[in-house]
């Protein structure tokens, strides 16, 4: 399960609805609970450094999760997970989702986003215990 | 000493440690020392023919090292390698 408070929520929906028709995409921040749970309380927006195809694919400069990762870790945050968004797409993990996704254990939220307005939220937990046997869970999202 | 930043889903194969001390003077070493430290990584981290595995990026401070000295980058008391998993994809 991923608990998101609303504020974080709202974050990530809007993120997607500015960034419409492109893809957005960002950083969950925030806690791995002892019930195998995440909390994230933070959204960190980050650039989609795919400008050949930025309605259909994203992707994070390192360079920023470094920094956020760092900047998190100074605060006793986590990264616990990354958002994106499918403009004109169903909130479903794609092929491509599942093969450029790599951090085993973290939360991959995809809302989708209709005619600019985002629609559906859906949160998928990457698991397996390695690129061989990697796949994606749905996974519960709790707004709190 | 150097301090490799380990990211949330390798630290099950660091006894959940977040960062590790590496006595290394490059990269190359450093990253040596770390998966010698804490063998279950390897496979994270390297391919079956020994190459750094093309989602990886390790930074040092903040440069990635590829357009350093890669592997041969050399290294200073204090400075910290992060090592981090691309993130991307797309509908």
């Amino acid at each position: 399960m991923l608990k998101l408070p609303h504020h974080v929520y709202s974050a990530v929906r809007s993120h997607g609805e500015q960034t419409y028709p492109h893809e957005c995409c960002g950083v969950l921040l925030g806690r791995f609970e002892d019930d195998g749970s995440k909390t994230a309380t933070r959204a960190e927006p980050c650039g989609n450094t795919r400008d050949d195809s930025p309605h259909n694919r994203y992707h994070i400069d390192p360079r920023e999760l470094v920094r956020i990762q760092r900047e998190g870790r100074g605060r006793g945050e986590e990264i616990v997970g990354f958002y994106h968004s499918h403009p004109d797409h169903p909130a479903q993990w794609s092929s491509t989702d599942l093969a450029e996704a790599h951090w085993i254990g973290c939360s991959y939220v995809i809302t989708s986003v209709e005619k600019g307005k985002a629609a559906v939220t859906n949160s998928f937990e990457l698991t397996g215990t390695d690129e061989g046997d990697k796949k994606f869970a749905d996974e519960r999202l709790k707004v709190a | 000493m150097p301090q490799i930043q380990i990211p949330s889903p390798l630290r099950q194969y660091t006894q959940k440690q977040a960062s590790v001390s590496v006595p290394a003077k490059t990269v190359g070493d450093a990253l040596a020392s770390l998966v010698v430290q804490h063998p279950d990584l390897k496979r994270h981290l390297y391919t079956d023919d020994g190459k750094l595995r093309a989602f990886v990026n390790v930074y040092v401070n903040d440069e990635d090292m590829r357009y350093l000295e890669k592997e041969a980058t050399a290294l200073n008391d204090g400075d910290t390698i992060s090592i981090v998993p691309s993130i991307a994809g797309g509908c």
